[in-house]
Formats: structure tokens, C-alpha cells, sequence
């Protein structure tokens, strides 16, 4: 019987792709490692081999068709003595439901064409992980931004594309300001957040590092002490710990050591929190390490309009700012406002769905999550109000208290683990600030207290979904 | 039997590559030799009467000397221009003194008031001057050697034509930042001159207990860095390795490493009893190769007089101790300073 060629997953966060080029034709003798397709990934073109031997059946997608669901069968292969003509068991029907769901995450450096064959008719390859549950929920919600004037002409752009937007129209703005980091010249970004910038800017002001984060993380802040502006970026957070030392004893503390003479005005960005199956060391919230730092601003955007609009404030403010994107985020889109100068502020926090009866605060993939629990509660007849706080330092108390005062009711929602953490901090806020508003105890969603672990069951156990966010509101509303 | 026959000698090894040119001792105008000499003499009474401070309780916190080594400091940094910027580590009051920061401004730092260069906050090891181009001050080892890297990159972006010069010691240079540093450096060809100051000892660790290469200046070499060991004990010797260093940088070579052999005569800190080594040792140094005493002979020849120095004594002992009374008497910072400067902008 033939063997289905079904559409790789070339990248971990890869869902779909287009199939931009065969490589053979129909009747075409193919044997292990030959070339057989280009194939657009969301990051890249990757060239897709085969995997066995035989001869190419039928061509089942024509080259040029965009969003190939992963798992879909895009071509048949006949064994010796097997009939090329004849039909695969599953033609061109929908792709089964587990391989579409190949869920995004992971690092750029496990991105190996290679390893990714032609599959074997069977079960899916791909399995339901922890992280698209955090990410279901960018589909199936909306954020209300009430600051954005009504009949402002939106555009949908990636989380991706808004980042890489924030920093282009920073640099053509202020000559000061200069992009560094590992893979962000000419490779265009590990994850492809700094595309298109080198071919703008040019190489002094977009510089590829050596793998060096505690050097360059130095060099960034010497710059930023000598009058530059730099965005330090992170392949991901994970790896800022190499260079932690330099972004607190440096960059955070120098101001006030210095009486206020020496500055760092400069950004540390890149990926930060649980990505998809790439277990413990490459999956962390550094949220709370970093807003415990006097001297730090902390921004952690949820959708593509805060990216933008609070990655070109950080890049223009005089602090130092760690500003922690979501991985799992960059490849969705939302609606951003079409504005010439996009800027938000930082340090104030905005409510993405109003609401009445309980006050649901969460930060960056956590809020599609807590929107999610919302939606789903609004059925029960339970009116819930979620807060994103965009800046974890400093962080808008302000706003977490007056909605409780409405609410009478909190939990936070955070995608990280729980012991000292911003969900922590928020409900020592509500004690000591808020406490008479208070009908119950305030609780807390969080990622188990675990390493992340990396087999598909266990990962999707120790993160946060919806249904725990509406099981902790059902309680703290006594229902 | 026989006699063996004997190998031929190897060739000596030639480079493979192109080096600065051997420095040679700087010839001083009779303006310059006063000038070492009186530069020397700021440093060695500033520290002495910190060190006094410190015994009295005036001064607190960890608090590092430079008694000894002020040869460095001096010859190197005379060489420098305006557009140059410097950073150092924790042991910096006679660094910042040489970047014409007023001595009273540090005293006070260093005593923690509010006129102090940090309005008090800083401390001994935490000093800035951005007006002045010294950029700290760091109390993390190593720190300011990546953090020099980058003042190195930003004078390359800007085109400046400044050179910056970081300092740090034989301790520091352990720390994988500076290998860091060193490569993206010379990777990038930035304008920077890596000063070792190799004053033997790493707190109480002497060098060749901690480091498999105890020959400093060749530290570089597998970046490509070229090195040069100076004596540090001698202001002409410094000065004149900063003119070749300066050569070298400036015309767009890249980075360039010198090694000052030097000695603290104080212990590491302040709290330090300095047990790791006799008191011989010590002794020996401050008789033989004292930096202020061996620019008397020369002094001498240049005709300048023994009652010419005394008035320089005098001259700088006056302002020592001005500083000193000014940093005991300024008022200590206004409780409401705690919170300023956290941040620049208000959110």
C-alpha cells in the first residue's frame, strides 16, 4: 500500500505552512533524503526530505497553497512493486483532528528539518499539549480596549510583526537606538522578530552576537551608560540568567548608586514562560524575579497592540526595562490600531473584558486563558471583569482595587509558578489595600509548583487552563 | 663513545601577527614629572586620610585603597584626551581623582552625605561621573570589564574617536565576562585598552594560586588580543605602554591589554589584616620600588627642588584635608532622598 507524505511540522509552534514549491513530480523514483517540497513555515523556508524509498503517486496539494494544516496528506509514495497510480487510504480530507492541533512552542535551536520525515499512515504524530490551552483562547475571545478611540482604522497584525513594527519605527526615529542579540541580523531572528530589520538598518545598528549573554548583556548596558539606546534581545529569558547579574547590579541599580547621574536607558526583550514541549529548562515565568528589582521597569504584553504600543515605550524611556514576550504568542494576530505613533503607557494596567461580579487579574498568555474561564462563566450568569496588568513593575494598583471594590471578589491567573509570585504580590495588595472590599478569601491560578515536565500529559497538568480559572471563580463567588 | 649532537637552537618564535611596537619609558617635560609627582602624591594622602576615616567609624562599608599603585592610574591616565572614558572596579578614588573629580565630592561620598559625587548613595565602591567621563565604580568583579566593552561600543557608534579604558585586577581577570568581552572586542576591532592591574593579590588569593596563566598580558591571545606587561611601579613605564596602547587603538587595530605588575600596600579592604603575606614582602616593595619615591632622583635631575616638592606637599595635604573636613561636616542626605532615583520617569 503507499505511504501518505503528510505536512511536516517543521518548527514546534508550527500549526500550518504553505507548500511553496515541489521538488519532484509525479512518477519520480525518490530515496531516503532527496529533497521533495519547499515549505513556508511560519519562521522560515525549510526544505522537506524523504524519508523512504519509492516513487512518487499522486501530488494531492498543488505547490503555492497556503495554510496546509500540519498532518494533511500532500502527496502518496509507492513501494517496489506497488502501483504509484493507486489512492492512499486517506486522500485529501481534513487532516486528523490531533495533527492539526500541533501546537506552537518550543526553541528555535530544535528546528531541524531533518529530523522531520514523512510520517507513517497511523496514529497522529503530533500530541495534545499543555501550551494549546493556553493559546485556544486568542481564537475564541476578543479584548476590549477602551482606550482606543472609536472609528480608529485597525489593522491585523501578528504579535511577531508588532514587535518587530515597535522596534523599525524606534530606530527610524532615534539613531540611538540599536538592536543586539544572538540570530537577530542575519538569520532575521531565532524567532524571526527581527525580520527585515538588518536589510533597513544595516549592520551597525542590528549586530549578531556570539553566544555570549553575560557579555552582551554587559556591552548592552556599557552602551546604554555611554549614551546609546539599546534592545538587548534574549534568544529567551531562560538564557538571561547567564546575564541576570548585569541587568540588576548593572542596568537596574545605577541610577539611584549614582545619585541620578548615570543612567541605562535600554530594553532587554525576548521570549519568556512555558513554550511547548521543551520541559524545564527552556520553559519559565521570570515575571516576578525581575518586578522584585527597584530600578527595573517590567513589561509582559498579552495581545499585538501592547506589544507594539509598550515595546516603543520602553525603547524611549529612561529606565531599563525587561520586557517579556510569549513565544506561544508571536504567530497570533489580533487588531492594532493603524496609528502613525502607537505609544501606551507603562505602568497602567487595562480592562479587557468589563464586568460585575468578580474580578479576574492576569499578564501576558495568562489573560487569553483568564477571557476564556470569562466566557465561559458569562454562561453560569457570572459576570466577570478581567484585568491585564501589562507592566508587572510598576504595577497599577490602582486599577486591581477599584475593581475589587466593584467585584468584591479576586483571583489572579498567572502561567508561572505560584511561591512568590505577581499573583502573591496582587493578593497582598488586596489585603493590605483592599481588604474591606473583600466577600471572600482572594485565590490564585497558577502553574504547579513542578519544573515544567516534558511528556505531552504532564505538561498540559502543570499549566493553567480555563477550567481551573472557573473552578477558583466558582468558589470565591460561592457557587 | 660518541658526543651527542647537540639540536640545533629553535628559531626564535616570530609573530604571526602584526603587534604594537615595544613601548618605551615616556621622556616627561620637567611640567610632566611635577605633574606625576603631584598626582601620586593627591592619591597616596586622599588614601591615607580615608583610611584614617575609616578608623574613626566616619567612613563605613567595604572600602579599597590604591596606596601603592598609583603609578598606574597616573601614567596611563595622562595620556588621555577628552573624548576618553574610563571604568574601573571598586578600588577607584584615586582613579576618579585623576578624572579632575573636585576630592572633596568623593570624601563626602565616601563619609555618605549628600553633597557626595553619589549624593551619598553610592559609597566607597559605587561612583560615577558622567560629566566627567568616568563611568564607575563597580562592586561586582569583573563587571566593568563588559561594561567598558560597551562604552568602547557606543564611542565606535558615535564615531567619537574617544577610547575607553577599564581597568581591572588580576582577580577580575578570572571572570568569564571579560573572555566575553575580550572576543566580541576584537570581533568588533572597538576602541578599548583592557588595563590589568595585577597587584599579585585577589583579596588573599596570590595570582599564581588562581590562575594556570599567571602571565597576564597574554591572556588575550586566543582572541587575538595583543598584550604588554608594564612595570607598574613606574609612571614613565605607564605612560609610555598608554602611548603605544593609544597608538594602537586609535588607529582602528582594535583592543589592546596591558598588564601593570603593581602592589597594594593595604590590605584588600579596609577589614583586610593582609596574613597572606609578610610583612618582609610588603616592606621590600615600599623600600625598593615605591612609585612617588623613584620619581625623586628624576625629579632631582630636572632641576626641580627638594623645598619645590615640600610646597607640593603642602599644597596637596591642605586639600586632603579640606576634603576631609568637608566630608565630616556636610549634613548626611534628607530621609526623603531614599526614594528618588529609583527610577527616571514617573509612571
Amino acid at each position: 500500500m503507499p505511504v501518505e507524505i503528510k505536512m511536516p511540522a517543521l518548527s514546534p509552534t508550527m500549526e500550518e505552512g504553505t507548500l511553496a514549491k515541489w521538488l519532484v513530480k509525479e512518477g519520480d523514483a525518490v530515496k531516503s533524503g532527496d529533497i521533495l517540497a519547499e515549505i513556508e513555515t511560519d519562521k522560515a523556508t525549510m526544505e522537506f526530505e524523504a524519508v523512504d524509498e519509492g516513487t512518487i503517486g499522486k501530488l494531492l496539494v498543488a505547490e503555492g497553497t497556503d495554510n496546509v494544516k500540519v498532518g494533511t496528506v500532500i502527496a502518496t509514495l509507492a513501494g517496489e512493486g506497488e502501483d504509484a497510480g493507486a489512492p492512499a487510504q486517506a486522500s485529501d480530507g481534513p487532516p486528523p483532528q490531533s495533527a492539526a492541533s500541533a501546537s506552537p512552542g518550543g526553541t528555535a535551536e530544535v528546528e531541524r528539518p531533518s529530523d522531520q520525515g514523512t510520517e507513517d499512515a497511523g496514529p497522529s504524530p503530533k500530541q495534545d499539549t499543555g501550551t494549546k490551552q493556553l493559546t485556544q483562547a486568542v481564537e475564541r475571545t476578543s479584548v476590549a480596549d477602551p482606550e482606543v478611540p472609536a472609528g480608529t482604522e485597525m489593522v491585523k497584525l501578528t504579535v511577531r510583526e508588532a514587535l518587530r513594527d515597535a522596534m523599525a519605527e524606534e530606530m527610524r526615529r532615534d539613531p540611538r537606538v540599536f538592536v543586539m542579540g544572538e540570530e537577530v541580523a542575519q538569520y532575521q531572528g531565532a524567532y524571526k522578530v527581527t525580520q527585515g530589520l538588518l536589510d533597513e538598518f544595516g549592520d551597525k545598528r542590528v549586530i549578531d552576537t556570539p553566544i555570549t549573554e553575560y557579555g552582551f548583556a554587559g556591552v548592552g548596558s556599557g552602551a546604554a551608560m555611554g549614551g546609546l539606546r539599546p534592545v538587548v534581545e534574549f534568544m529567551t529569558f531562560n538564557f538571561a540568567l547567564q546575564a541576570i547579574d548585569h541587568i540588576i547590579n548593572s542596568a537596574a541599580k545605577t541610577n539611584y548608586m549614582s545619585g541620578g547621574q548615570m543612567r541605562c536607558p535600554m530594553v532587554f526583550r525576548g521570549p519568556n514562560g512555558a513554550a511547548s514541549r521543551v520541559a524545564a529548562q527552556h520553559s519559565q515565568n521570570f515575571g516576578p524575579w525581575y518586578a522584585s528589582v527597584p530600578g527595573l521597569i517590567v513589561i509582559a504584553p498579552y495581545d499585538a497592540a501592547d506589544a507594539k504600543g509598550l515595546l516603543k515605550a520602553a525603547i524611549r524611556t529612561e529606565d531599563p526595562v525587561v520586557f517579556l514576550e510569549n513565544e506561544l504568542m508571536y504567530g497570533r494576530s489580533f487588531e492594532v490600531p493603524k496609528l502613525d505613533d502607537y505609544v501606551l503607557p507603562i505602568g497602567k494596567a487595562r480592562i479587557v473584558r468589563p464586568g460585575k461580579d468578580v474580578t479576574v487579574v492576569s499578564y501576558s498568555i495568562g489573560v487569553g486563558v483568564a477571557l476564556e474561564a470569562a466566557e465561559q462563566l458569562a454562561g453560569e450568569g457570572v459576570d466577570a471583569e478581567v484585568i491585564d496588568l501589562r507592566t508587572l513593575r510598576p504595577l497599577d494598583r490602582e486599577t486591581v482595587l477599584k475593581s475589587l471594590a466593584k467585584t468584591n471578589r479576586m483571583v489572579v491567573v498567572e502561567e508561572g509558578w505560584p511561591t512568590c509570585s505577581i499573583s502573591s504580590e496582587v493578593m497582598a495588595i488586596c489585603m493590605e489595600d483592599g481588604f474591606d472590599d473583600l466577600d471572600a478569601p482572594a485565590t490564585r491560578v497558577t502553574d504547579e509548583d513542578v519544573p515544567l515536565p516534558y511528556a505531552a500529559n504532564l505538561e498540559k497538568l502543570a499549566l493553567i487552563d480555563a477550567a481551573k480559572v472557573v473552578a477558583a471563580v466558582r468558589k470565591v463567588c460561592y457557587r | 663513545m660518541a658526543k651527542a649532537v647537540s639540536p640545533a637552537p629553535a628559531p626564535p618564535a616570530t609573530p604571526n601577527r602584526e603587534r604594537p611596537s615595544e613601548p618605551q619609558p615616556y621622556s616627561a617635560s620637567k611640567e610632566e614629572l611635577l605633574q606625576f609627582y603631584r598626582d601620586m602624591l593627591l592619591i597616596r594622602r586622599f588614601e591615607e586620610k580615608a583610611g584614617q576615616l575609616y578608623g574613626l567609624g566616619l567612613i563605613g562599608g567595604f572600602c579599597h585603597l590604591y596606596i601603592g599603585q598609583e603609578a598606574v592610574a597616573v601614567g596611563l591616565q595622562s595620556a588621555l584626551s577628552e573624548k576618553d572614558s574610563v571604568i574601573t572596579g571598586y578600588r577607584d578614588h584615586g582613579h576618579m581623582l585623576l578624572c579632575r573629580i573636585p576630592p572633596a565630592d568623593v570624601m563626602a561620598e565616601l563619609t555618605g552625605r549628600q553633597a557626595g559625587i553619589s549624593k551619598g548613595k553610592g559609597g566607597s565602591m559605587h561612583m560615577f561621573s558622567v560629566e566627567h567621563k568616568f563611568y564607575g565604580g563597580h562592586g561586582i568583579v569583573g563587571a566593568q570589564v563588559s561594561l567598558g566593552t560597551g562604552l568602547a561600543f557606543s564611542h565606535k557608534y558615535n564615531e567619537d574617536g574617544g577610547v575607553c579604558l577599564a581597568y581591572f585586577g588580576d582577580g577580575a581577570a578570572n571572570q568569564g565576562q571579560v573572555y566575553e568581552s575580550f572576543n566580541m572586542a576584537e570581533l568588533w576591532k572597538l576602541p578599548i585598552i583592557y588595563v590589568i592591574e595585577n597587584n599579585q593579590y585577589a583579596m588573599g588569593t596570590s595570582v599564581n594560586r588562581a590562575s594556570a596563566e599567571d602571565q597576564l598580558y597574554r591572556r588575550g591571545e586566543s582572541f587575538r588580543i595583543p598584550g604588554i606587561q608594564v612595570d607598574g611601579m613606574d609612571v614613565l613605564a605607564c605612560r609610555g605602554a598608554a602611548e603605544t596602547a593609544l597608538e594602537w587603538v586609535r588607529a582602528g587595530k582594535g583592543p589592546v591589554i596591558l598588564e601593570m605588575k603593581t602592589y597594594r600596600y593595604r590590605g584588600h579592604s579596609m577589614s583586610d589584616p593582609a596574613k597572606y603575606r609578610s610583612r618582609e614582602e610588603v616592606q621590600s616593595v615600599r623600600e625598593k620600588s615605591d612609585p612617588i619615591e623613584r620619581l625623586k632622583p628624576l625629579l632631582d635631575q630636572a632641576g626641580i627642588k627638594e623645598d619645590q616638592l615640600k610646597a607640593v606637599e603642602q599644597e596637596i595635604r591642605k586639600i586632603v584635608n579640606e576634603a576631609a573636613d568637608f566630608s565630616e561636616q556636610t549634613p548626611e542626605p534628607e530621609a526623603s532622598e531614599l526614594y528618588t532615583d529609583v527610577l527616571v520617569e514617573r509612571y
